[in-house]
């Protein structure tokens, strides 16, 4: 591989890392601030990335696609011509608005009783949208997948560099939802999500609705997991709902967030650094260690050993995360005094 | 929920006070529901396929050999264990390694046992694979779980910890046996055909009555046995248990060694039903499991078994309607209409 | 010797110190009232005696034994038992159950106890077999005591027993604390009701604070006007 090459390989190195950071914020928002527990990342990150994709797809061709009668370009059905550019920046937004309002309703549902509820059920969402568009082909061409997605501004640049491009586009988003979500859990809003995550009743106590807090921040951060998945959908450029397992869409995002540091923006973005480097780098390793079985393995006692060890995560525990629960089967009488 | 029963206990027939051991007290709100949906069902009948129904009920069985496992840990652990589809699969691969790999070097081989399709080695194989899973998950339990309990972790880290060890078993799984299909070795058996265009699988049959078995013995353990009486006093009031002198860690390695059992003989039958294995089919299945345990209460391991056989019926009944990949979605609908009706499930709570 | 001995006990929740040294003592077969304040570190007493909040400072000798680090367990098997304010008895268990679960640790045959039980408190004979979480607070109460008498202690815990009953109730209930004492078991009580129960104390004490306010006979309290003003209403 001459240096070209290795620099292209590293600039899609970066693109991927920097959409699973977008993801790990996503994540940050729920359990490292709030402490709502999202086993169904893929779910969000499905219905980012096909809303995306099927709103700036071009139509199908039907000589293609019979039963693919939804999706395309909404300005090819002769509404809001405002070309693909502008749509890209519209599925952007209208990826985080369906995965808003499906984590509003889940939310609505599930936030006001046990937390264990919620984590369940976005294990059921996850799954329930991977059979949607599994079986759905009349929605999204079911497991032959979209893959006539456009580039954003792919007229500028010759296709060969077009990463060097879109490195820029993602890098920019990042940003700018890394400063978003850094100013909201700064803000008072983001103290009282913490003060519900170090002790929800004394929270509750003290007036705040905590059921609204927590709808918010299950809101917030699932809308910034969507925009994840409209990242990704142009960048590959081809979505199957086979695309989304839970390993690659959810677990490794986890693992993300655990290296980094729950509760720490820039620990998250690190974390999928690191992480992706590490999956990424083993790739070349002979034997076991590019096993993807192997991985699965190494992922599920890395998460256990840092809840062993270290629950704040690998690198960022930077503030203790005091933990809590009821009284237990051998935990001494945590309840309040008298 | 505990005070609406206020019938004296004198008028209480013997079928109702029945009832009320098994944690399923009837209020009249209670049983003009039940009417209602037994005249819903009946109003239904001509329209529904029986042979889904007996379906639905084999599936149920399964569910349900899962879901009580999984609504002990939850109540006596206050543990989501989202390992627990993963336990399932386990257990089926090793009762497959000895069906497979150790049976038939000392010469033990064969299928289609009788009327069965799978033959003897799976039934030697599935309480070897009880047995294992059983100290597996004791094993992980004082690995881990131990652990955060000592720490006084809180739920999510809990279950957290749980999701690990789901993803590191099935890594496990699939490193050892690959991800590809594998099955026991079966021979094709003819099914009973009963009036009404009912089929019934032999060992379909073979799976309810094995499930009908394992949860009387449940209950017998649960209601006259010291330790079981010991850990539902510990699901009821963890605090009162470790007062009264209940030695919690006992209680502990028990309930994740009758959890881990079942749900090891859970995922052979699963495997035996389904006709094949694959390291996925536990992790596929922890929706219908958590959708019965909360149907039925967390905690309620009668409820489980109810709601379980509700989850299977409602899952097979749906193909009639819609497309069969779609059970899972099902279930998952059953729970969320759960949540948004009974937060605390159709009996309660309480064991 | 002391039954039981509380010598400058430190402990709280979490990072909150709720108790910052307490002594209290209990002879064998008496009765001994704590009262005080709401939040004055009366339930963490007991909940600390018995070990379910950990002793940071000081030390509690049962019998003579150091038992501030011992499991709730062994320090039951060793005759002290604890009847809880709320959350007493098993719900989803039978009356029967609930005297079961309470002679756990008995090797052997309890249902003698079990009768002696029932002989105490008749109400429950009548309804062995309906769920503890069916019963009213009263009968509730009485299941919690007979609960935690299964096991034959030596000393019994009760917190705040008469929290919550009607009036008419509270008077049952010291009635058979004082039946229970009768047979020699030594009592440790908090109490809201603090006239009734320091009428019937051997000894008394008033904590605030988290630390020992006062302390003297039963009687001696009931007519210290202090404790009058502040706690008996005047």
């Amino acid at each position: 591989m001459d240096i070209g090459g290795v620099i292209d390989y590293l600039i899609g190195f970066a693109i991927m890392a920097m959409i699973y950071a977008v993801f790990a914020l996503g994540l940050n928002v729920h359990w490292g601030f709030t402490g709502l527990f999202n086993i169904g990342i893929a779910g969000f990150f499905a219905l980012g990335a096909y809303t995306a994709a099927l709103l700036t797809s071009p139509p199908p061709d039907p000589d293609q696609f019979e039963d693919f009668i939804f999706g395309g370009n909404l300005a090819n059905h002769g509404l809001l011509d405002l070309g693909v550019d502008a749509w890209f920046l519209l599925g952007l937004a209208a990826a985080a608005l369906v995965c808003g309002l499906v984590a509003l309703i889940i939310g609505t549902i599930t936030l006001r009783l046990n937390d264990d509820y919620l984590s369940i059920a976005t294990l059921g969402i996850a799954e329930s949208v991977r059979f949607f568009f599994l079986n759905e082909k009349w929605a999204a061409n079911g497991s032959k997948g979209l893959y006539r997605i456009p580039k954003f501004l792919g007229d500028v640049v010759a296709p060969e560099s077009y990463d060097y491009l879109y490195v820029v586009v993602v890098l920019v988003v990042m940003l700018i939802l890394f400063a978003a979500v850094q100013r909201a859990v700064r803000s008072p809003w983001g103290r009282v999500l913490r003060a519900i995550r170090e002790d929800e009743v004394a929270t509750a106590a003290s007036g705040k609705n905590v059921f609204h807090f927590k709808l918010q921040a299950f809101v917030l951060g699932s809308m910034v997991m969507g925009i994840g998945g409209a990242l990704f959908a142009h960048h590959v450029r081809f979505l199957s709902p086979l695309t989304f397992d839970p390993l690659l869409a959810t677990f490794v995002i986890w693992a993300m967030l655990m290296v980094g540091g729950s509760g720490n923006n820039l620990g998250a973005i690190l974390g999928a650094f690191v992480v992706w480097g590490v999956w990424a780098g083993t790739q070349f390793l002979p034997g076991v260690l590019s096993d993807p079985s192997f991985r699965l393995l190494m992922i599920g006692v890395l998460i256990v050993t840092i809840m062993l060890l270290r629950p704040g995560g690998l690198l960022g525990e930077w503030r203790r995360i005091v933990e809590r629960r009821p009284a237990s089967v051998a935990g001494r009488d945590p309840a309040g005094p008298d | 929920m505990h005070s609406v029963s206020s019938q004296p206990q004198n008028l209480a027939g013997p079928s109702r006070r029945y009832l009320r051991r098994l944690g399923l007290r009837m209020s009249p709100g209670r049983i003009s529901a039940l009417l209602a949906a037994g005249l819903l069902t009946l109003g239904f009948l001509p329209f529904i396929k029986l042979g889904l129904v007996v379906n639905g009920l084999i599936l149920g069985s399964v569910i349900a050999l899962g879901a009580i496992g999984l609504t002990l840990v939850y109540g006596i652990l206050k543990l989501g264990n989202f390992a627990h589809g993963d336990y399932m699969a386990l257990g089926a691969y090793v009762a497959f390694f000895i069906v497979d790999g150790v049976l038939p070097r000392v010469g033990i081989e064969g299928a289609g046992l009788g009327p069965f399709t799978f033959g003897f080695p799976v039934l030697i194989a599935l309480p070897l694979a009880a047995v294992v899973v059983a100290l597996g998950a004791i094993a992980l339990d004082w690995l881990i779980y131990r652990r955060l309990r000592d720490r006084a972790a809180s739920t999510a880290i809990l279950m957290m910890a749980s999701l690990g060890v789901a993803i590191a078993i099935r890594g496990l799984v699939q490193l050892i046996w690959s991800g590809e299909t594998q099955h026991y070795p079966r021979e094709s058996r003819q099914v009973y055909h009963l009036p009404m265009d009912v089929r019934i699988p032999p060992d379909g049959l073979f799976v309810a009555v094995l499930a009908v078995i394992l949860v009387a013995g449940v209950y017998a353990l649960l209601t006259y046995t010291k330790i079981g009486k010991a850990m539902r006093a510990t699901s009821d009031n963890p605090t009162l248990a470790l007062v009264s002198g209940i030695n919690t860690g006992r209680v502990v390695w028990w309930t994740w060694g009758i959890g881990g059992a079942l749900a090891a003989v859970a995922g052979v039958l699963l495997a035996v039903v389904q006709a094949q294995l694959l390291p996925i089919m536990g992790w596929k299945f922890l929706i219908p499991l958590f959708a019965a345990v909360i149907l039925g209460g967390i905690g309620n391991p009668y409820g489980a078994l109810i709601g379980a056989l509700i989850v299977g019926v409602s899952m097979e009944l749906s193909t009639q309607w819609i497309n069969p990949s779609y059970k899972p979605a099902v279930a998952f609908a059953i729970m969320i209409g759960v949540l948004l009706a009974r937060p605390r499930g159709i009996f309660g709570d309480a064991l | 010797m002391a039954l039981l001995k509380a010598s400058n006990v430190v402990a709280g929740y979490g990072g909150t110190e709720i108790l910052h040294g307490v002594s209290i003592k209990v002879n064998a077969g008496d009765v001994v009232t704590i009262i005080g304040p709401n939040g004055c570190g009366k339930s963490t007493l007991m909940k600390a005696i018995v070990g379910l909040v950990s002793v940071w400072a000081g030390s509690v000798h049962f019998r003579g034994v150091d038992i501030s680090d011992q499991d709730p367990e062994q320090t039951v098997r060793n005759g002290l038992c604890y009847v809880p304010q709320t959350d007493n008895v098993f719900p989803s268990m039978t009356i029967r159950e609930n005297l079961e679960i309470g002679a756990f640790v008995r090797r052997d045959n309890h249902q003698f106890r079990i009768d002696e039980m029932f002989d105490l408190f008749p109400d429950l004979r009548r309804s062995a077999r309906r769920k503890a979480g069916t019963l009213s607070g009263g009968q509730r109460q009485m299941l919690a005591i007979a609960r935690a008498l299964m096991l034959d202690p030596v000393l019994l815990l009760l917190d705040e027993p008469t929290a919550g009953l009607a009036p008419a109730l509270v008077e049952g209930v010291f009635k058979r604390i004082q039946d229970i004492n009768s047979t020699g078991v030594a009592i440790l009580l908090v109490e809201q009701n603090a006239r009734d129960s320091l009428r019937m104390s051997d000894r008394g004490y008033v904590l605030s604070g988290g630390v020992n306010q006062l302390q003297d006979t039963g009687p001696a309290l009931l007519d210290n006007p202090e404790v009058g003003r502040v706690y008996l209403g005047g």
